[in-house]
């Protein structure tokens, strides 16, 4: 037996496809088929069930009991051939009915099917259904009537055809039509029950005790039917999205996650144990998709295509998806969102690819462009000829160099005509033995002619061949060089050369005519230093062959004056006198002289010691007392406190302070001479400074009183005394002791002379 | 231990001894006539070879010594004399005309004990012979008993 009618409906009786709806016919069988056979050959019509039948003897009340059992045995029973099995089971050991069918009608099929067989062949299941729209059968509007109905044996030919065919065949039997218990009219089932007459007992708690049941399994059976149809093409509709490779999903109108294929799962579903990675993509795409969708759900229009970024939680690359969105309503659920989601990642890089490709020749193209326009620039730019030529000689390029001297002008004299074709016919003979070389260059010389001035015009031809990669001859270019410049310049440089040569041969001469000068003067300033030389041990001879003489008639004067030789007086003491004076000052002169000359040659080498200034002041105060008291002019002395001590050479410097104090002395009349020292630590110099009310000096003439042998008043008459050398070495002197002398004066006023020396000397 | 001989100045009191190299003649003569006349004894000499010979005959206390001089000059006969015991410690006044630099440092090289520069006065030479001899005077063993004292 088949457990559920609705499950696997055989050929044989599904006959249409749909929905079963609950139906039952159960036919109730007498057990003796044979005596039905025998006695049941006639149809009553509607006839109350008679009590001639084998189960008339049943129709006593079904008591308790039996129907006790009858529950018991249907209350266990899931499957609807073993419950209808039970209950004809049941009618033969209550009321002894020995045949009995039972047929249902699944649910939407207009078409009872044999469900439980009693007492009789199996094979009746197989080949026996009523077909309810068959309304010719008697069958049918018993069943429709819900009309219990008793077939009699046939008695005649046309009794028989009233009759339905059914597996009683001519025995009597029993229909017994019932319904699914409370729903609807339609009728559920027919019992068949073989009975030699109608069956008198109350079967109506019986059919409405199995139909109840039979209805029960059947809607149950149809339930379960459903629900598994409904988990295989649920399953069908999961393994066919998850087919697609495309991400499909389902979402609620809050943008929750309904349904979605393994693929979107990927996309937008991370558990705990994935990695942060992982979890942080899927976060961003739920917030991408989410926002997606509500701008999709603003839109509210149905289908939509638009582009959505994600990112691959697997590899954390960059994805590109075609959104596609539909809204769906479902009344039951409320509305929600499909979107499909196609991934055109490398759509879009396949694109942006051949975009890039395309940039690229098109760049290329610039660039060749670029670079063949480039060439052709350089080619014109390029001041020498250059031609190209072919594989087979001709010109196929030159620059505008080349064509004035191969191509015909149009305006060109018939010599200038002559002057290129020789031109021409030169450069072809080049070629043609360049072509027919194996050498890949070559370099010749060709004779030329200007084509302007049909002047020669040698060149240097530079030939290379251009090769295929084939290594077949495409072209050979050409650069011919113009050599008459380098010719030129070659003559130029020749000259060049020969007139650097002859100025290198002067300039030899001339050095050697300097250093031939250079040797003279050498020679000269050695003969002048010589001489020099010479002329300082003359005048230290000079000064000692005048002293000589000079000690004798100074001594003698003033023994004679001191009366060595007896009393002089009166006007001869006066002469002698004179003597005396006029001997010293010619002493005075001539130890000037060798001062002079002594510093000039430098032979008056310093003597350099540390001394106290205020006692050389002393001193040279003391030498000149005679002078002082003859002049009657007071000198008075002013020397600051803590002078430091002096380091030079002591007997220049106090050569110095006589010169300038005798000279004070000597220009003074009237007032006094004062001598001060003043240190000047700021510049560490010391000021020695002789000052007097003499008749001063005229600013004018202030630089001119240290040049030698001079006096102011030159004239052979002065009235002052002295060589005129003085103040020319003081200046010598204190330059030598690397100090100064400064001259502060006033015409009728005075003067000032100051020596000022560093206080540290000269190292 | 004199080897002069007296020479008739006995009793006039002991006058120091001059010895005077020089040898210009009118020089000569202008000194030696005036420090006789300012009390001294004067021999005199005109080169340097002579001036060895006087002053270990005359034995001198001083000498003056032009450094000029023919046949050996001043500078050799003052190292001679300063090289010879005999005469080594008679005080020598190198006395020129020379006033160039360095003349008198060869002469105290050479063992002058002062420099005197001609022209030199008469007067100012004899004061410097009286200075050196004041000076020289406390150190000096007189070699003859007349030399009892020096000159002031």
């Amino acid at each position: 037996m088949r457990k559920s009618l609705l499950k696997t409906p055989p050929s044989g009786l599904s006959s249409r496809p749909g929905r079963p709806a609950a139906a039952l016919v159960a036919v109730g069988v007498g057990r003796g088929r044979q005596s039905e056979r025998t006695h049941s050959d006639g149809y009553h019509g509607i006839a109350p069930v008679g009590a001639n039948g084998a189960a008339a003897g049943a129709d006593a009340e079904i008591d308790s009991a039996a129907r006790l059992r009858l529950l018991e045995a249907l209350v266990s029973r899931a499957d609807i051939a073993e419950c209808a099995q039970a209950g004809l089971q049941w009618l033969e050991e209550t009321l002894g009915i020995r045949q009995s069918l039972c047929l249902v009608r699944p649910i939407g099929e207009a078409l009872l099917l044999v469900v439980g067989a009693h007492g009789m062949s199996r094979d009746v299941h197989a080949s026996f259904s009523v077909s309810l729209d068959d309304w010719n059968n008697p069958l049918v509007t018993a069943i429709a009537g819900r009309q219990a109905l008793f077939f009699p044996a046939p008695h005649s030919a046309p009794d028989r055809k009233r009759r339905p065919a059914t597996p009683f065949a001519d025995a009597p039997f029993q229909v017994l039509p019932f319904g699914s218990a409370g729903f609807s009219d339609e009728p559920l089932g027919v019992l068949l029950l073989g009975a030699d007459a109608p069956v008198r007992a109350d079967l109506q708690w019986f059919t409405s005790v199995v139909g109840q049941k039979l209805d029960q399994i059947l809607r149950q059976d149809m339930l379960a039917e459903g629900d598994r149809r409904q988990g295989r093409e649920r399953g069908l509709l999961n393994s066919i999205i998850n087919a697609v490779s495309d991400p499909i999903l389902l979402t609620d109108t809050e943008g929750r996650l309904l349904i979605a294929n393994s693929r979107a799962l990927t996309l937008f579903t991370a558990t705990e144990e994935e990695s942060e990675g992982r979890r942080s993509a899927v976060r961003m795409n739920n917030m991408l998709l989410s926002s997606a969708l509500s701008s999709k759900a603003i839109e509210e229009t149905g289908a939509a295509r638009r582009e959505l970024l994600l990112v691959n939680p697997i590899d954390g690359s960059d994805l590109v998806f075609e959104l596609l969105s539909t809204v769906t309503e479902d009344p039951r659920h409320g509305s929600g969102v499909v979107s499909i989601l196609r991934n055109v990642t490398d759509l879009r890089r396949a694109s942006e690819e051949i975009e890039e490709n395309y940039r690229k020749m098109r760049m290329a193209e610039a660039q060749a462009r670029a670079e063949s326009d480039r060439l052709n620039l350089i080619i014109d730019s390029v001041a020498d000829p250059i031609v190209v030529t072919d594989a087979s000689g001709a010109t196929s390029l030159m620059n505008e160099p080349a064509e004035r001297l191969f191509t015909l002008q149009r305006s060109a004299s018939a010599l200038e005509q002559r002057w290129v074709q020789a031109n021409d016919a030169h450069f072809s003979s080049f070629i043609a033995g360049m072509l027919v070389s194996a050498d890949r260059c070559r370099v010749g010389e060709i004779g030329l002619l200007d084509a302007r001035t049909g002047e020669a015009m040698p060149v240097e031809a530079i030939a290379g061949k251009i090769l295929s990669d084939r290594g077949e001859l495409t072209a050979v270019v050409t650069i011919l060089h113009d050599r008459r410049e380098a010719i030129e310049k070659a003559r130029l440089y020749e000259q060049l050369k020969q007139a650097s040569d002859e100025l290198e041969r002067k300039i030899q001469a001339a050095t050697a005519d300097i250093a031939q000068q250079n040797e003279l003067l050498r020679r000269q300033a050695i003969e002048l230093e010589q001489a020099s030389a010479l002329k300082s041990q003359f005048l230290a001879n000079m000064s000692h062959e005048f002293r000589t003489p000079l000690n004798a008639m100074l001594g003698y004067t003033s023994m004679l004056l001191q009366g060595v030789a007896g009393p002089v007086d009166g006007p001869i003491k006066r002469q002698l006198s004179r003597i005396e004076s006029n001997g010293r000052h010619l002493l005075t002169i001539i130890n000037e002289i060798l001062d002079i000359s002594r510093i000039e040659a430098g032979r008056m080498p310093l003597q350099m010691s540390r001394f106290r200034v205020p006692e050389l002041i002393g001193e040279v105060k003391s030498e000149l007392e005679p002078i002082i008291l003859r002049s009657k002019i007071g000198v008075t002395i002013e020397v600051s406190k803590d002078l430091p001590l002096l380091w030079s050479d002591r007997q220049k410097v106090k050569q110095i302070l006589l010169n300038l104090l005798s000279n004070a002395l000597k220009f003074t009349h009237q007032g006094g001479v004062r001598v001060s020292v003043r240190p000047n630590p700021r510049e560490r110099v010391l000021q020695l400074s002789v000052s007097d009310t003499g008749i001063g000096i005229a600013p004018s003439d202030q630089e001119k009183i240290f040049e030698d042998f001079r006096q102011l008043d030159n004239t052979p008459t002065r009235p002052y005394g002295g060589t005129g050398l003085g103040l020319s070495i003081c200046r010598r002197l204190a330059q030598m002791l690397d100090g100064r002398i400064a001259v502060h004066s006033e015409l009728g006023k005075g003067s000032t002379f100051s020596l000022i020396l560093p206080t540290k000397g000269r190292k | 231990m004199s080897t002069k001989p007296d020479n008739g100045t006995e009793n006039k009191p002991e006058r120091p001894r001059v010895l005077l190299v020089d040898d210009y003649p009118d020089a000569r003569e202008m000194y030696t006539e005036y420090l006789e006349f300012s009390g001294f004894e004067v021999v005199e000499a005109e080169n340097g070879m002579e001036a060895l010979q006087r002053a270990v005959d005359a034995n001198p206390d001083i000498i003056l010594m032009d450094l000029s001089l023919p046949v050996m000059d001043g500078w050799e006969a003052t190292r001679r004399l300063k090289a010879d015991k005999r005469t080594a410690s008679i005080p020598v006044v190198a006395l020129t005309g020379h006033a160039l630099a360095g003349i008198s440092e060869g002469a105290k090289r050479a063992g002058c004990d002062a420099f005197v520069t001609k022209p030199c006065l008469p007067e100012d030479l004899v004061k410097e012979i009286r200075r050196i001899l004041e000076t020289t005077s406390h150190r000096k063993v007189r070699r003859s008993g007349k030399y009892a004292k020096t000159i002031g």
